[in-house]
């Protein structure tokens, strides 16, 4: 009856209510559990950040310190180490995806469209990449003979391509009413008119979803920085908050880059608020942008694409 | 030839496309002939000399390979036992919610761990459950034993997968609901006139609906049975020591990348794609044999 290109099905109807209340409960209980498991790690990381000197190791700072100082963000973004990575982690999010993007729509449309020749080829060859992936030594080398070693290219484009991604959009533009693009041909219009008159805006949604995607994964980037990045200077963001949050590593006035000498007088914040603050901010970006990633697909948008 | 130029515009639209996939993707593939070589960076590939399967030989033989093999064999077992079924059991109980709002609110908020980086799924751990964590200052406070789950070489593999079911049960849920609203709600009319219970209703009607979905699923999660996802491992390998944490993946690397054992790492990256094909082939196969349509 409802198809998964329908409307996002609202809750189930009255009648399927289950009436036994035992099951209520638990269900009650463990859907509680599971959003309190996501959301209290965040607000405690959040509450910490903002926590000053005397109350940052009590106990449990929860919800708010109560007496809650911007220091620890004043700091990170005073120095450079921190505000040099996540600008670099800008860059690479939005010229990668970009790139992504427009490597992803033309082939997927070339692709879609019929007759032309290797076509089958081709798109197998692409949906063998998601069963064999490159190895880590050869994709290295690959990268060392292409001379994109500290290149932030090298992080760019080797995910370029993303199979799935692919599949979504390729399916999506398959579906386009063939009529449209036949009367589109019959007043003149090209193939690469069609797709630019045509089809891209038809394919808004579903674009700005996989771009979106492409972005989250892009600002995600780590291993491929430091195998890639050997200059730790050119770092983004992700091995930065590695190195302060998982290896422990100390964050001083010098780490940090602070230039002023009033400022090498000053105490800084405690480590942990400082730490907190970095997280905080890698992790702002994408809840800013999670929003726009929700509105698009609860449309039914990726369920539609997974329809063959 | 006539018709490349008919279709020239999607033939040009296609080469950016082909060659990322190309140059990234299938030069590395065929840079995995290195494993029949005794590769010397200094040679080169064309002069390091050919010694047919004695680096496979040499991976298989390797203790720490074994290591690393079980370890990765026993977190994915662990993970096919506990984090398959979860955003199932999950999916079934939003579903069956009639409130759309709370619903919802509950889809949203736990959509969000996919789309954080391991980076920060980890640190967000190691600010709950590390020794310096909420969950130790709690004990402590209360005068109990403290014990830092993080970096505790027995309880790796247990925490590896509760962090993937942190990670991703959310996200997992998306594809089960989607199968689960192509389901039609005629059966279940059909099934309450009939006097079925909400257990029976389910075993008789949700669970079969969703069989498909979660066979090839499975058959997915099964091509995987070799590869542990790198970056989780790997950013806590250095708590727990690489005994206790290696799996293929990582082993691979620090063998490769850190050692500078080429052609003997290269082996084993191989052998493991190899062996991962293979599984996915095979499972598929068996899909099939049960009627159901494979990923191909």
């Amino acid at each position: 009856m409802t198809t998964a290109t329908g409307p996002a099905r609202t809750g189930a109807p009255v009648w399927m209510r289950h009436r036994n209340p035992a099951f209520r409960v638990m269900r009650a209980i463990v859907l509680t559990f599971c959003v309190a498991a996501v959301l209290l790690p965040f607000l405690y990381i959040v509450s910490l950040s903002f926590a000053g000197a005397k109350e940052v190791n009590q106990v449990g700072v929860f919800l708010f310190p109560r007496h809650p100082s911007l220091a620890a963000y004043r700091d990170i973004f005073r120095g450079s180490l921190v505000t040099h990575a996540l600008l670099i982690s800008l860059y690479v999010t939005v010229v990668g995806t970009a790139i992504s993007l427009v490597v992803t729509v033309t082939l997927a449309y070339g692709l879609s469209r019929k007759g032309l020749p290797g076509n089958r080829p081709m798109l197998y060859l692409v949906l063998i990449t998601l069963v064999f992936t490159p190895g880590i030594i050869p994709s290295y080398l690959v990268i060392v003979h292409l001379g994109l070693l500290n290149n932030y290219f090298a992080l760019m484009l080797p995910t370029a391509l993303n199979a799935f991604n692919f599949v979504v959009l390729r399916n999506f533009f398959m579906n386009v009413p063939q009529e449209l693009l036949d009367s589109a041909q019959m007043d003149g219009a090209g193939e690469f008119t069609q797709l630019v008159r045509i089809v891209l805006p038809l394919s808004k949604a579903i674009i700005s979803v996989i771009g979106l995607f492409y972005a989250v994964g892009l600002w995600g980037t780590y291993f491929s920085a430091i195998l890639y990045l050997p200059d730790s200077t050119k770092w983004p963001i992700q091995p930065v908050l590695n190195e302060y949050l998982i290896q422990g590593s100390a964050i001083s006035q010098s780490t940090l880059g602070a230039v002023t000498s009033s400022q090498l007088q000053q105490a800084l914040p405690p480590q942990r608020s400082l730490d907190m603050a970095i997280l905080v901010v890698s992790i702002v970006p994408i809840l800013v942008i999670y929003p726009f990633i929700q509105k698009h697909f609860t449309k039914g948008v990726l369920t539609g694409a997974i329809k063959r | 030839m006539q018709r490349l130029w008919q279709h020239r515009i999607a033939a040009l639209l296609v080469l950016p496309g082909m060659a990322v996939l190309l140059i990234f993707s299938y030069v590395p593939l065929l840079g995995n002939a290195i494993a029949f070589t005794d590769y010397s960076p200094y040679l080169g590939f064309f002069h390091s000399p050919y010694v047919g399967l004695r680096n496979f030989r040499d991976v298989i033989e390797n203790t720490q390979f074994i290591h690393a093999l079980i370890n990765t064999v026993e977190i994915n077992a662990l993970i096919m036992i506990f984090a398959f079924p979860a955003p199932i059991a999950l999916a079934i109980l939003l579903n069956g919610l009639v409130g759309d709002r709370v619903r919802r609110f509950i889809q949203t908020v736990i959509y969000i761990p996919h789309f954080m980086s391991w980076v920060v799924v980890v640190s967000l751990w190691l600010e709950m459950f590390g020794g310096a964590g909420l969950l130790n200052d709690i004990l402590r406070a209360n005068g109990m034993h403290s014990f830092d789950l993080m970096s505790d070489p027995s309880f790796f593999k247990s925490l590896i997968t509760i962090e993937y079911i942190w990670k991703n049960t959310g996200w997992n849920t998306i594809i089960f609901f989607a199968a689960l609203t192509t389901i039609e709600t005629e059966q279940y009319e059909a099934a309450a006139v009939d006097g079925a219970t909400g257990w029976q209703q389910t075993w008789h009607i949700t669970l079969p609906g969703l069989r498909s979905i979660t066979i090839l699923l499975f058959i997915l999660q099964l091509g995987n049975l070799l590869s542990v996802g790198f970056e989780q491992v790997f950013l806590q390998i250095p708590l727990v020591g690489q005994d206790s944490g290696n799996v293929i993946s990582t082993y691979v690397y620090y063998q490769g990348v850190v050692d500078g054992n080429i052609s003997y790492s290269t082996a084993a990256g191989f052998l493991q794609a190899v062996v991962a094909a293979g599984l996915i082939c095979g499972a598929n196969w068996i899909a099939k044999a049960l009627g159901e349509d494979g990923l191909f």
